[in-house]
């Protein structure tokens, strides 16, 4: 299979401050990818290097190239709206709006004009909560406020809303941390079904979550990439030792 | 060992294990020496003390699961945790064919003695220095010294088809003796088992350095 990401000698800097050294790393077509490493390293800075969030951060600055289907996403005419629609993005609390479960999903297909007309609109979003595994538990509150529902519930609702503008990848950072264990499973479960249609890329403090969910692991280290791997090498024999003693609790 | 919780747990699963190997050594030593000294008391302790081997068999392959379960151990100290599972039947059944040599032993020793079986205390030699050596190399992690050992297994092999031919020619010529021959043919055959125990273990020692599976792959 192809590579839907491909990032090359990615620098990036908060100001005078260095975060991420030249990284470079393919995400494959349909597989899911992990970000693991301490805290600060870099991985929710290089996850937003991806769709180009960091934008909004006036100090940021980054150089080298990230493609996506083979374009470069920092190429000045990129259309970062639509790039951002592309590529979706769920973060570790759910962030739903103050609006009805209904009108969280409906929102991105909405604005992006997705939809044909309201029965459409409507199919649209029923199918995203179907496909985030939401639907069953929701489908006879569609119009109850979004925050009357779990944490659990309004994470995948969250998902359901980055799956409603049919993106072709979703990162996610930190989607089960504060979830409990039926809830974490439940958003693995999504994540490996995902992957029929969508790159996933993934970024855990859960070891187990990583080598459960994911086809290739990176580890990242003080802004740099350690060792990038088949998830199945990185936690039975990685190649560095740094990967083995952080896997392993020796640091982190 | 360092000091994250799991070492603790990994260096206690280690002692154990290096106890068993040592018993199962003990066993095969004691077998053999049984039979050679004409020693029917010593086959006795074999036979006895096995439980004791059983007993630790459960005790490890317990902590293992454990250790698992409660750690979720990755990289090398999953690898270290596999190989020990993985090695702790194997040194058990090293045991069971102690106890079956201490078994022939017992009926040996009401027979007279045939013609000197050089071969035999030749490979049971051997054995028992591949055993040690396979132990040896597991402490440490040596898989230069575990595939040197596999290779050793040849001896084992040659000296088995060495006794049978002999004992075959002494039924021949002496049928007084096809009992003890019998008998002996048997012991001949567990060492030989033996041997390619201790080949097993020598490549999960390999597994637990390199995190490779050399175990059927044409060469080592
Ligand atoms: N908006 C910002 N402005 C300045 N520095 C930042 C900003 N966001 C992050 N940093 C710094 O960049 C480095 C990487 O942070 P980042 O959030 O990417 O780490 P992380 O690996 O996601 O950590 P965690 O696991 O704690 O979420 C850190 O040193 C952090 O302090
Ligand atoms: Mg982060």
């Amino acid at each position: 299979m192809g590579n839907k990401i491909e990032v090359s000698n990615l620098n990036f800097y908060y100001g005078k401050a260095q975060a991420l050294y030249d990284i470079s790393l393919a995400v494959p077509e349909r597989e899911v990818v992990a970000f693991i490493g301490p805290s600060g390293c870099g991985k929710s800075t290089f996850l937003r290097t991806l769709n180009r969030m960091n934008d909004t951060i006036p100090s940021a600055r980054v150089d080298g190239t990230v493609t996506i289907d083979g374009r470069n996403i920092y190429a000045p005419d990129t259309d970062v709206v639509s790039l951002r629609r592309r590529v979706g993005m769920v973060f570790q609390k759910s962030n739903p709006f103050p609006k009805s479960i209904f009108e969280n999903v409906a929102y991105g297909i909405r604005i992006n004009r997705i939809h044909q007309n309201k029965a459409d609109l409507a199919e649209r979003v029923e199918k995203a909560l179907r496909d985030a595994a939401l639907w069953d538990e929701v489908k006879d509150r569609l119009n109850e406020s979004a925050y009357g529902i779990s944490g659990g519930q309004q994470q995948r609702l969250c998902i359901a809303r980055a799956l409603a503008v049919q993106p072709d990848i979703i990162l996610m950072d930190e989607p089960a941390s504060a979830l409990d264990p039926i809830a974490t499973q439940k958003i693995e479960e999504l994540v490996v079904e995902l992957k029929n249609n969508y790159s996933i890329v993934i970024v855990t403090h859960n070891m187990q979550q990583a080598a459960r969910v994911s086809d290739k692991t990176a580890f990242f280290m003080l802004g740099k990439l350690i060792e990038y791997n088949s998830t199945q090498k990185m936690f039975t024999s990685p190649d560095e030792k740094l990967t083995e003693d952080y896997i392993t609790g020796r640091f982190g | 060992m360092e000091n994250r919780i799991i070492d603790h747990q990994l260096g206690r699963l280690k002692d154990r294990i290096l106890l068993l190997g040592g018993a199962t050594e003990t066993a095969l030593n004691r077998a053999m020496e049984s039979l050679a000294k004409r020693n029917s008391e010593l086959a006795q302790k074999v036979l006895d003390e096995d439980k004791i081997i059983n007993e630790m068999e459960l005790e490890i392959d317990r902590m293992s699961v454990e250790i698992i379960a409660l750690h979720q151990p990755a990289a090398h100290d999953l690898r270290f945790v596999i190989a020990v599972a993985k090695i702790t039947p194997i040194l058990e059944r090293i045991a069971d064919h102690a106890c079956n040599i201490a078994e022939s032993a017992l009926i040996l020793n009401t027979e007279p003695p045939i013609k000197e079986h050089v071969d035999l205390s030749r490979m049971a030699q051997v054995a028992a220095e591949m055993l040690r050596s396979a132990l040896d190399a597991f402490t440490a992690e040596d898989s230069e010294v575990s595939r040197r050992v596999i290779e050793r297994d040849k001896e084992i092999d040659e000296g088995y088809h060495r006794v049978f031919g002999e004992l075959l020619e002494s039924m021949i010529d002496d049928p007084t003796t096809t009992t003890s021959a019998a008998h002996l043919l048997f012991v001949a055959k567990h060492l030989e088992r033996i041997g390619d125990y201790v080949k097993d273990i020598c490549e999960l020692n390999v597994y637990l350095r390199e995190a490779v599976f050399i175990k059927h792959s044409p060469k080592n």
